[in-house]
């Protein structure tokens, strides 16, 4: 364990920030003409951060050989697929971006930077193994999305979608944080495995009241019901290539993190937390699904459909088992190739002027105006809602399979019956687009960069999906076999 | 002699307190901000004492850890709230709503 595996495991993270600090200055230096510049950079050191993780989830090094700094980080097989799920989902959202911005001349190289920032703290979220890396990849990863969030200063909705995104996140820390002290002091410990060592001798009330608290600020972050409310507002508020990096690779993280409190130090406890996972699950199921029917703005319906989606993932961990934890990965993998292929159709939705268009009135009788994109929207939307045919279905699949194996049988009934009242408004949203007489004329040019990130994740979602079924299922595997020891 | 659980009380008293701080507070943001560090603090009463008390140094330097980013977090808010002022020329947090749905 010396510093040279050390800094060769933290590898990712340790890059990325060195190329981030750089661009930094890059783009203090040149202003705003190096956006693009700092943009390519910035893709290109993500692309590296990828394939690094890759070669390290190839290894797969063992449980034991992976920690890295005495135990603070861990380059196990499931931080590294959930880091490569998160890289390219920030490298997707950063080809859209530019044009978004520079329709309204606001463009600025501090975004490609903020977004590297946020990922070295989304790295360090999915691989800590002590509470400190822990709060500190949160933190960072936290802080620049608030930044992200009022990126358009000049918009009000912008700004009032960060102070939201800001006050709430903020409590969020606050309350994870006070869990954290007090299982600090009721185990005596910041690492995992001395608080599960520690757990195994007494769980005494006061740690019961620590765990409650973390798992209930992670619920924020993730954005479980009843933790909820800040999504709709700061999804509809935020510049929408932010919208698709909230809804993608921060969840991704924060799910991840979840997965490994709950499975690491908290794995003697499945009963403390099952129930409180359980409810957070079916809560978020029928919130999500019941909440989207008034909505008329896209980006509120989609974040309706984040909380909804977020049910399902819970249900694989509610499962506690590795193969809940393997459906939980498959699930993440599925849902941010719809999201972000979501979110990049709703920015090549714009009018003749250039403005972008979000509401359902304005995708009225898409069909005739933009064929091509409507149907990639109805991919995307029947793949959501979970219909055979499309790869949305093999994720909510296996979750339920997991949770059926581990006799929660009554819990994936009621996910199955809740998913067909969500249902409803993805349908509504095909019907619009269809058989809706168009009100509004729409641009119907797209730049090319936009088409291949669609493109990419209509294929991953579509029938051709299925041929990632036994890959996906192998990398998954081998993801959750890193809580082996503990389970 | 002052124990262990009088310190625990006093940040529990201090976490409820900049909870309510944010959620009964109808008038201004900067108070929003006051409560947030308030939390904060409970929470560093209470790492210290645990690390005291367990004869630890862990939690001192965690405590550390969680003033420097309540710094870098009271930054960012406050920058935040300075944009929003910009555009809207009003703090109230009653007038926080032109997203609903």
């Amino acid at each position: 364990m010396n510093l040279a595996s050390s800094l060769y495991f933290t590898g990712a993270e340790v890059g990325l920030s060195i190329v981030g600090l750089v661009l930094l200055l890059v783009s203090a230096w040149g202003g705003p003409r190096s956006a693009r510049l700092v943009t390519i950079l910035a893709v290109s050191a993500l692309v590296g951060a990828t394939l690094f993780s890759w070669h390290l989830f190839d290894l797969a090094v063992s449980e034991t050989a992976s920690r890295a700094f005495g135990d603070l980080y861990r380059a196990d097989t499931f931080g590294s697929f959930a880091k490569i799920l998160i890289y390219l989902a920030t490298i997707a959202v950063l080809m859209v971006t530019p044009r978004f911005f520079d329709q309204r001349g606001a463009y600025r190289p501090e975004y490609p930077v903020l977004m590297l920032f946020n990922a070295v703290g989304m790295g360090m979220m999915v691989s800590a193994t002590d509470l400190m890396t822990l709060y500190i990849g949160l933190e960072m990863s936290s802080l620049s999305s608030y930044v992200l969030a009022s990126f358009l200063r000049n918009d009000t909705r912008s700004a009032e979608a960060g102070l939201k995104y800001f006050v709430l996140g903020a409590l969020a820390s606050g309350i994870i944080l006070y869990g954290v002290s007090l299982v600090y002091g009721f185990t005596g410990s910041t690492n995992y495995e001395g608080i599960r060592a520690a757990f195994a001798i007494e769980f005494s009330t006061g740690a019961l009241f620590g765990v409650v608290f973390v798992l209930a600020g992670l619920a924020f972050k993730v954005s479980a019901v009843p933790f909820h409310m800040w999504t709709p507002d700061v999804y509809e508020g935020a510049p929408t290539p932010v919208t698709a990096f909230f809804a993608t690779a921060p969840k991704v993280a924060a799910m991840a993190m979840l997965v490994r409190m709950a499975m690491e130090p908290f794995a003697g406890e499945v009963d403390a937390w099952r129930q409180i996972v359980i409810f957070a699950a079916l809560a978020s199921i029928v919130v999500g699904a019941l909440g989207a029917i008034g909505q008329q703005n896209l980006k509120r319906l989609l974040a309706y459909s984040s909380i909804n989606n977020v049910g399902f993932i819970l249900i694989g961990l509610a499962a506690a088992t590795p193969a809940g934890v393997a459906g939980v990965m498959t699930y993440l993998a599925i849902y941010v190739a719809m999201t972000v292929g979501s979110f990049t159709a709703l920015l090549m939705l714009r009018d003749p002027m250039g403005q972008n268009l979000e509401t359902f009135d304005d995708i009225a009788g898409l069909s005739t105006n933009r064929p091509a994109l409507a149907w990639c929207l109805l991919a995307l939307m029947f793949s959501l809602a979970g219909i055979p045919p499309l790869f949305g279905f093999w994720g909510k699949f296996v979750v339920f399979q997991a949770a059926v194996q581990a006799d929660l049988v009554a819990l994936a009934a009621i996910g199955i019956a809740a998913s067909v009242i969500g249902a409803f408004y993805y349908i509504k949203f095909v019907k619009v687009m269809f058989f809706d007489d168009a009100t509004r004329e729409v641009e119907t040019e797209s730049p090319i960069g936009h088409w291949i990130v669609l493109g990419l994740s209509v294929a991953i979602i579509s029938p051709l999906g299925y041929f990632l079924t036994i890959p996906l299922g192998e990398w998954s595997a081998a993801a959750a076999a890193s809580f082996a020891a503990a389970m | 002699m002052i124990g262990i659980e009088h310190y625990i009380v006093v940040s529990a008293i201090l976490f409820v307190l900049g909870v309510l701080g944010i959620f009964l507070n109808r008038k201004n943001i900067i108070v929003i901000l006051m409560a947030i560090e308030l939390i904060l603090l409970a929470v560093n009463i209470n790492l210290v004492a645990f690390s005291a008390f367990l004869g630890d140094l862990v939690g001192q330097i965690f405590a550390m850890f969680v003033l420097t980013v309540a710094a870098g977090e009271a930054a960012i808010g406050l920058a935040i709230l300075v944009i929003y002022f910009r555009g809207r020329g009003t703090i109230a947090v009653d007038d926080v709503d032109r997203l609903k749905g």
